[in-house]
C-alpha cells in the first residue's frame, strides 16, 4: 500500500497500551501492524490468478472431482 | 481466507519449459542424497506449503527457531527444516555452491548453498522435543541425524508421483478451491488417524460456524501402531461419502512425516494450514503428542505465545458419548458423571480393530469400520 493510500484512525489509549504489551517479542513491529493484520483477517483479499493459471487449476480440480 | 504466512506464497518449482535444462545443469553438480521424508519437505517448500521458507534454514534462522520459535525476522516458525549431511559430504560443500539434490529416483532439485554449520543434537532435541529420551521418536531421529547442516534456497525441477494423486493439492489450488466454493472461513483439521465419532463431532462442531472444513491427513512416515496411510484415506473416503456434504467439507492430503513434537508441532501444523488458506485450525487434546512427554492441553496453551500467527486456533476438550444425554458431549456441557460416559479411546478402538473386531457404532461409523477392516494389516508394524 502506498503512503497516499493510508489513513489514520483513532483508538482508545488503553487499547493501544494493551496491544503494545501483547505484541512484545512478536513479529508485529507496531500497534499499526497488529491492527492491519487483524483487520485483514476480517476483510481478506481474494488470491489473484492469471487467466492461464485459473484455467489450469480449474481443469485439474474438475478432473479430481473437487468442483463440477 | 488467510494470507500466506509471511505475506507471500513461495513457489520454488522450476517452470515446466525450463525443467529439462535445469536437470541437465544439476547433472554437472555435486550431488547430495536425501531421505524420502526430506524430499517431501523440499516439495512442501517448493509448493509454498512451508511459506515463507525457501529452503533449509540458515544458521541464524535455525538458532532463532530453537530459542524463540520464530525466524530471525520475528515470524512464528516452531519446527526447524534442516538439511543434514555427513562430515565427509559437508567438506565438499561451500557457501555459494549449487548442489544437486537427489533421492533414489535421481536428481530432483538444486540447493543454492548460503550457509554451513554444525548440529548440536542434544540442544536440538531438548529445544524441540523437550526431552533427551531416545524412546521419543523425534529424539531417536535427531540422534541419527548427520552432524553438518546446510542452509539455502532450493529450486525443484521434478515432482514425486503422489501415493494418492486424487487427493494431493498445492496451496495455490486449495486457495482457488475455497474461492470457487465461496468459503470465507475455513477450519483446518490435522489428522494421522482413521476417524471415530469423536473426531467427526469435533469437525462438525467447527463446521457449525466456519463456511468450510478442510480435512488434511498426514501421509508419510509414522510410528509403529499408527494407522497406515491407505487405511486413513479409505476410512475418510467412507466417512465423506456417507456423512459429509461436498459443498462444506473437503479432503486433501499432506505428504509429510509426523514429528511428535507436541506443542511446537501444533503451531507448525497451524502455519501449514494457514498456507493452504485456512482461517481456523482445530487443536484437540495432546495434539502431535506421543507417550506422556507433553501435557494434554500443552499444545493449546502454546498458542498464547503467538498472537501474530495469523490463523485462529479452535480449542476442543475431549469428547465422549454420554449414555444419559444419549449423545456425544464434553465436560463443558454434560452434567453427568464419568459412570455415564464412554470415552473415544483411540487405543481401545485400535486394539479391537487389530483383532478384526468391530468397535460399537456409538464409537465409530460402520462404513468406516468396513473400510478399515478390508485391510488385512491396518497398522504400521
Amino acid at each position: 500500500m502506498g503512503e497516499s493510500d493510508e489513513v489514520s484512525i483513532r483508538i482508545p489509549a488503553h487499547l493501544y497500551r494493551k496491544i503494545s504489551e501483547r505484541i512484545e517479542g512478536t513479529s508485529f513491529s507496531s500497534v499499526e501492524d497488529y491492527a492491519v493484520a487483524k483487520l485483514s483477517e476480517e476483510f481478506p483479499q481474494d488470491p489473484v490468478y492469471t487467466k492461464e493459471e485459473e484455467e489450469l487449476i480449474k481443469e485439474r480440480l474438475r478432473k479430481l472431482g473437487y468442483i463440477e | 481466507m488467510s494470507r500466506p504466512h509471511g505475506g507471500k506464497l513461495v513457489d520454488r518449482l522450476v517452470p515446466e519449459k525450463k525443467r529439462s535444462r535445469a536437470k541437465e545443469e544439476a547433472g554437472e553438480m555435486m550431488t547430495v542424497s536425501v531421505s524420502n521424508e526430506l524430499r517431501k519437505d523440499f516439495e512442501s517448500i517448493a509448493f509454498g506449503i512451508f511459506s515463507p521458507l525457501e529452503g533449509p534454514l540458515i544458521r541464524d534462522d535455525y538458532l532463532s527457531v530453537l530459542e524463540k520459535g520464530r525466524l530471525r525476522n520475528g515470524l512464528p516458525w516452531t519446527f526447524p527444516m534442516v538439511l543434514d549431511v555427513s562430515e565427509e559430504v559437508g567438506r565438499g560443500i561451500h557457501v555459494g555452491d549449487d548442489v544437486a539434490l537427489a533421492d533414489d529416483g535421481g536428481n530432483f532439485g538444486v540447493l543454492h548453498v548460503e550457509d554451513k554449520y554444525s548440529l548440536d543434537r542434544k540442544i536440538h532435541a531438548l529445544k524441540i522435543f523437550k526431552t533427551l529420551d531416545s524412546e521419543h521418536p523425534g529424539v531417536a531421529r535427531t540422534n541419527n541425524m548427520d552432524p553438518v547442516l546446510i542452509g539455502g534456497g532450493i529450486s525443484l525441477f521434478k515432482e514425486t508421483p503422489s501415493k494418492f494423486p486424487r487427493y494431493r493439492l498445492k496451496p495455490k489450488e486449495t486457495r482457488f478451491l475455497f474461492k470457487e466454493k465461496g468459503w470465507r472461513t475455513i477450519a483446518g483439521f490435522q489428522t494421522r488417524n482413521a476417524p471415530h465419532i469423536g473426531h467427526e463431532y469435533v469437525q462438525k462442531t467447527a463446521l457449525a460456524f466456519a463456511d468450510g472444513l478442510f480435512i488434511n491427513p498426514l501421509i508419510g512416515r509414522k510410528k509403529r501402531g499408527d494407522f497406515r496411510d491407505e487405511v486413513i484415506i479409505d476410512a475418510y473416503d467412507a466417512l465423506f461419502r456417507n456423512y459429509y456434504l461436498s459443498n462444506s467439507a473437503t479432503l486433501v492430503t499432506l505428504e509429510m512425516e509426523m514429528r511428535y513434537a507436541g506443542p511446537r508441532e501444533a503451531i507448525f501444523h497451524a502455519i501449514v494450514r494457514k498456507n493452504f488458506g485456512c482461517t481456523h485450525f482445530i487443536v484437540g487434546r495432546d495434539h502431535a503428542g506421543v507417550g506422556n512427554y507433553y501435557g494434554p492441553y500443552e499444545a493449546q496453551e502454546k498458542f498464547d505465545e503467538f498472537p501474530d500467527l495469523g490463523i485462529t486456533p479452535l480449542f476442543f476438550r475431549s469428547f465422549f458419548y454420554c449414555r444419559k444425554c444419549g449423545s456425544v458431549s464434553n465436560e463443558k456441557v454434560c452434567p453427568h458423571g464419568p459412570e455415564d460416559h464412554l470415552n473415544f479411546s483411540g487405543t481401545k478402538m485400535r486394539g479391537l480393530l487389530s483383532k478384526g473386531e468391530r468397535p460399537s457404532p456409538d464409537m465409530m461409523r460402520p462404513e468406516v469400520i468396513d473400510a478399515i477392516l478390508k485391510h488385512p494389516q491396518p497398522f504400521v508394524s
